[in-house]
């Protein structure tokens, strides 16, 4: 943990295409950005959900994809060189006389003047599979992701599904745990042949055990799980001791953190007006997905002119004494520099 | 014009966990998950619109449907890993598209959905 605090002048919450379309509207007035997503990389909903799909509806594109509109994005925002923080997700919000200071679960500490919620559907978090009680064994002896190894080492793992993660997870923790099994459904796997590869070498040297079925029940107390019970692919069931799982079954979005921030919500929304989409508090900012106002859709496309009227209105905050004069790229000579192509 | 109905429904039947059935009407070219999103059918969250990566839309088909309504290609049978208590007759909604030959379709929501 990092004691440093990073002071900057905004930090925009989610880097979905509508938080890095904020990075440039915020670059054209002279605010410097930080970006924080829970997400190894940016593009939100369009990288996570549908890179290959085509959006047909993002203005001057007759068709691009989520991968391809997200990598554009980060091209044309390339000039403003804002930091992002991925793998972390924003838990907390402090107040200070002029502005915030928001903390990752990373334990990196951000100081902005103001801030942008740009967090969409919500943050994409791991699917808690819906065993009973499996809230009891969470971070003692359920995990969805690693942390700290201390929580593997000479411990008997059970690792649960068959993609990237999971095999990843194989792999790296084999050598950490007394001993480590793989429990898939079928023994088929959508992961990068090379760690399958790898994975099948353990099982076959005995360093690692393969079983197929499904985890039906847990078994344990205090929060410690001393078995699971598994339908097997014949469906016949059987206990397999274990005193940690990792359940690999993708991502979901939830609300998270951003709930007990002390905003206004609607129904998980986030209420702004609609000239400067401002929220409840002054200094926060909400875009895309995650607002809501008399006649939103959830449109990249509105995404984006929200962040331009954002922008605007954060400009007072930053630089009280300056008055914004409006400007457009095609003919402002200092909005060219910002851009580089001057 | 005519009196031949242009688009013939086809009727869906969805079964909850607690054994209520909800029938409804569906139209041609659309998908089972589209049908239920439209009919608020819960436990069918579909959080990614149909684009067969959240497996949130997952249902069982019955016995006699499961022939009419085809096998999982590749890509649905391996988001299915992200589904809860998979089983043979397990589908992706959204990858299932109504024709008229599936009136009367009947599909079982899992007791459980992520
Ligand atoms: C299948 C599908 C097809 C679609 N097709 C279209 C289309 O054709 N045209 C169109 O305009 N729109 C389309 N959409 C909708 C579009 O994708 C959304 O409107 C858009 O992604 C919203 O962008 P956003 O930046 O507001 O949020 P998101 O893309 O949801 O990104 C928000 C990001 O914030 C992160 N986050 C949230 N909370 C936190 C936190 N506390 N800490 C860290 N990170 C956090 C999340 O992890 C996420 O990465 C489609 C959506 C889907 C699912
Ligand atoms: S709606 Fe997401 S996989 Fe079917």
């Amino acid at each position: 943990m990092s004691e440093d605090v990073i002071k900057t002048d905004a930090v925009i919450v989610g880097a979905g295409p509508v938080g890095l379309f904020a990075v440039f509207e915020l670059g054209l007035v002279d605010i410097k950005a930080h970006v924080v997503d829970i997400l190894d990389r940016p593009g939100g909903q369009c990288a996570e959900l549908y890179p290959e799909k085509p959006i047909y509806d993002i203005p001057g594109l007759t068709v691009v994809s989520g991968q391809e509109l997200t990598d554009r994005l980060m091209a044309q925002i390339k000039p403003f060189g804002a930091e992002f923080h991925f793998n972390q997700r924003v838990e907390s919000l402090e107040r200070l006389d002029h502005g915030f200071r928001l903390t990752t679960d990373g334990g990196t500490k951000l100081e902005c003047k103001i801030l942008v919620i740009a967090a969409g559907g919500g943050s994409f978090t791991p699917k808690r599979p819906p065993l009973p009680g499996i809230e009891h064994y969470e971070g003692t002896s359920v995990f969805y992701s690693v942390r700290k190894m201390e929580n593997f080492k000479d411990r008997d793992v059970l690792i649960v599904g068959g993609g990237d993660s999971a095999l990843d997870w194989t792999l790296n923790l084999q050598p950490v745990a007394k001993s480590l099994t793989l429990l898939h459904r079928r023994a088929e796997f959508r992961a990068a042949p090379a760690s399958v590869q790898k994975m099948l070498d353990l099982v076959e040297s005995g360093d690692i055990s393969f079983k197929l079925g499904q985890v039906t029940e847990l078994h344990g107390e205090g929060g410690k799980l001393t078995s699971v019970t598994v339908k097997g692919a014949d469906r016949v069931t059987f206990e397999q001791p274990t005193e940690v799982m990792m359940p690999f079954f993708g991502l979901t979005m939830k609300l998270g953190p951003v709930a007990d921030w002390g905003l206004d919500l609607q129904e998980n929304l986030i209420p702004v007006d609609t000239a400067k989409f401002e929220t409840s508090e002054p200094r926060i900012f909400a875009i895309g997905d995650i607002n809501t106002y008399p006649g939103k859709l959830k449109l990249i496309l509105s995404g984006f002119h929200e962040a331009a009227l954002m922008a605007q209105a954060a400009h007072k905050y930053v630089y009280p004494d300056k008055k914004l004069i409006f400007q457009y790229t095609t003919s402002s000579s200092s909005l060219q520099k910002k851009l580089g192509v001057k | 014009m005519t009196a031949q109905p242009a688009n013939v429904m086809a009727r869906i039947t969805f079964i909850q966990n607690d054994g209520v059935e909800r029938v409804v009407e569906a139209e041609p070219g659309m998908t089972v998950m589209e049908a239920a999103v439209k009919n608020s059918i819960p436990g069918i969250a579909a959080e990614c619109g149909g684009a067969c990566a959240c497996a949130t839309c997952h249902v069982y088909v019955e016995e006699a449907w499961r022939e009419p309504t085809g096998h999982p290609e590749q890509m649905e049978e391996d988001m299915l890993d992200f589904a809860f208590d998979v089983r043979p007759e397990s589908r992706l909604s959204c990858q299932i598209k109504v024709t008229d030959a599936l009136d009367g379709l009947v599909v079982r929501i899992p007791d459980k959905q992520f």
